[in-house]
């Protein structure tokens, strides 16, 4: 992957995350954000690849597991908090049948 | 292309495809959860994809193993427990946590790989370097501090609203600028200064900023985080973290965006403007109320009871008093008495747009009336009673009438236009604007002072004794 490839993959990323989101009812910003939020925790691969290339150095192993614990505290936590929320809509039409 | 390299690129590509369905998704109602779920799948996915192609090139060694499952267990279980013991009513401060882990994250990862290069270094790889450490940074004391400042942990020192913090802001900023060129030019012991000055640059902004702004700046942290990650993706060369980081960081300003639109607030004037309340004391606003009805519980429930339609408007008060299902109870009595009971939710009811649905619907209030501003502005006239429940600034006619008001300009529900108007609050302190509510000294609202939750638990019993709701 050149430099400029990465670019064109960046730029089309974020007018990708600009399309994405349009309209978005109110009462799922919270959630969205949350999502988003955990989604974002994505760098636990930057960390993984760290871990796995570190061949045997054991500071960046060290660095590399912290980032990738930080990051899976992002990740996990962040997705069980949005089911948490969402779970609560899910619920209505339900109750209401 | 070798096999492994194929394999990866199908489980990416699938990924990516996936991440942005499940963004998609998350914005309905009715798909929102099976988007998270697909979401969280695609992640996983991912995953999967970055260790098929290690094991199927270089292999991965034991060691390797070990500090992977550690951190992955100590990281997730953490998270998990967080994630499930945390009230809703602090959703804001938790994701704001969770936000500035993802920050911290990314500067890890650039930290490691710049003083353990992993690959041939270039010009490319220590500029994504830089940058993943100065987002990282400011992400995670920024997300720190606003974590803090809505737990009330933190206030807003003195200090930081005059003049000086834009100094002391632009010397950490030209700090971190040296220290990259620097960086740069293959000075690898400044890497510290970067990483020092960005924490404290990140302090340096978000201390000042006021609490009735925090869910902005969150949401931009938000955003910043994904940047984190996509810069973290030019420092291991992963196209997957650039796409995914960039998703993230778009779709986070567009919901900043969308936030700053419900406040009436520019960016510009949120990140720089400092606190308003700091504003308010200088402007004619401020000043002592003349004219308060208070009330007794009793009156609130006659009046409730002879009432065609209630209105209902929930704050963070309400939020904060976990009187969401007292609340619920009220409604139900009032409902089976044929009183019409809706909820006007003002874009930024409780502390982030949303946050008062997702307690209400906690309460199993019906989706139907939960009932947005611009709904539910026009039917305010034809209202005979409005509970204002620890809602402040969103009910100010200041926002309406006062041009010198810090809030003019702000969309309001306007409550004023009932008949009657209640306001459930434990004191005349003034809302997180820190402005004086002109509504207070309007003849037809009435104050009850008193702990939201203690308040509706007298008026469900005063309801009882009236008989409302009891067939």
């Amino acid at each position: 992957m050149t430099f400029i490839n990465l670019l064109w993959v960046l730029l089309l990323g974020s007018l990708l995350g600009l399309e994405l989101i349009g309209k978005v009812p109110p009462t799922l910003h919270t959630p969205l954000m949350s999502g988003a939020n955990a989604i974002s925790g994505i760098t636990m691969l930057a960390a993984l690849t760290c871990i796995v290339k570190a061949e045997g150095n054991v500071p960046l192993l060290i660095i590399g597991s912290v980032s990738l614990g930080f990051a899976l505290f992002n990740v996990v936590g962040g997705f069980f908090v949005t089911d948490r929320m969402l779970a609560m809509f899910s619920r209505k039409p339900s109750n209401k049948k | 292309m070798t096999l492994p390299e194929i394999i990866q690129f199908v489980i990416d590509l699938l990924a990516v495809l996936l991440l942005a369905l499940g963004i998609k998704g998350l914005s309905k109602v009715k798909s929102a959860r099976d988007a998270n779920r697909l979401a969280a799948f695609a992640m996983s996915l991912s995953v999967v994809g970055l260790l098929s192609y290690y094991l199927g090139t270089s292999g991965i060694a034991i060691q390797s193993w070990i500090w992977i499952i550690i951190g992955s267990i100590i990281g997730s279980l953490f998270g998990a427990i967080l994630a499930k013991k945390v009230p809703m009513t602090s959703m804001p401060e938790t994701v704001a946590l969770f936000n500035g882990c993802g920050g911290m994250s990314s500067l890890l990862v650039a930290l490691g790989v710049a003083i353990f290069p992993i690959s041939t270094s270039s010009l490319i790889n220590q500029v994504s370097i830089s940058v993943s450490i100065f987002v990282g940074a400011i992400t995670f004391t920024g997300s720190i501090v606003a974590m803090a400042k809505l737990q009330g942990w933190l206030s807003t020192p003195g200090w930081t609203q005059s003049k000086v913090r834009h100094f002391v802001n632009i010397v950490f900023a030209v700090a971190s600028l040296i220290a990259f060129f620097d960086l740069i030019n293959g000075n690898i012991g400044s890497i510290w200064l970067l990483v020092i000055v960005s924490f404290l640059l990140g302090i340096g902004v978000t201390l000042p900023i006021g609490g009735a702004d925090m869910p902005v700046v969150i949401s931009l942290l938000n955003s910043y985080s994904g940047i984190a990650a996509a810069a973290a993706g030019f420092v291991v060369n992963s196209q997957l973290l650039i796409i995914a980081g960039a998703m993230v960081g778009a779709a986070g300003l567009i919901l900043t965006q969308v936030m700053c639109k419900g406040m009436n607030r520019s960016l510009v004037s949120v990140l720089f403007g400092g606190s308003l309340s700091a504003q308010s004391t200088a402007s004619s606003s401020s000043g002592e109320y003349t004219n308060i009805t208070s009330c007794s519980v009793e009156e609130c429930a006659l009046t409730l009871e002879a009432a065609n339609k209630v209105i209902i408007v929930p704050g963070y008060g309400l939020a904060v008093a976990q009187a969401q299902h007292t609340l619920r109870e009220v409604t139900k009595k009032l409902e089976q008495n044929g009183i019409e009971v809706v909820y006007a939710i003002h874009p930024v009811a409780g502390r982030m747009p949303g946050h008062m649905n997702v307690l209400l619907a906690e309460a199993d209030v019906p989706y139907e009336q939960l009932k947005e501003m611009d709904v539910v502005n026009p039917d305010f006239p034809a209202t005979d009673v409005v509970l204002v429940l620890g809602a402040n600034d969103v009910v100010n006619p200041q926002a309406k009438n006062d041009s010198s008001s810090p809030l003019y300009g702000m969309p309001v529900l306007d409550v004023q236009e009932a008949r009657t108007v209640f306001v459930i609050k434990r004191g005349m302190s003034a809302g997180y604007s820190g402005i004086k509510n002109d509504l207070f000294d309007l003849p037809n609202t009435s104050m009850v002072f008193g702990d939201a939750k203690k308040v509706l638990n007298d008026l469900i019993g005063e309801l009882k004794d009236l008989g409302v709701g009891e067939k």
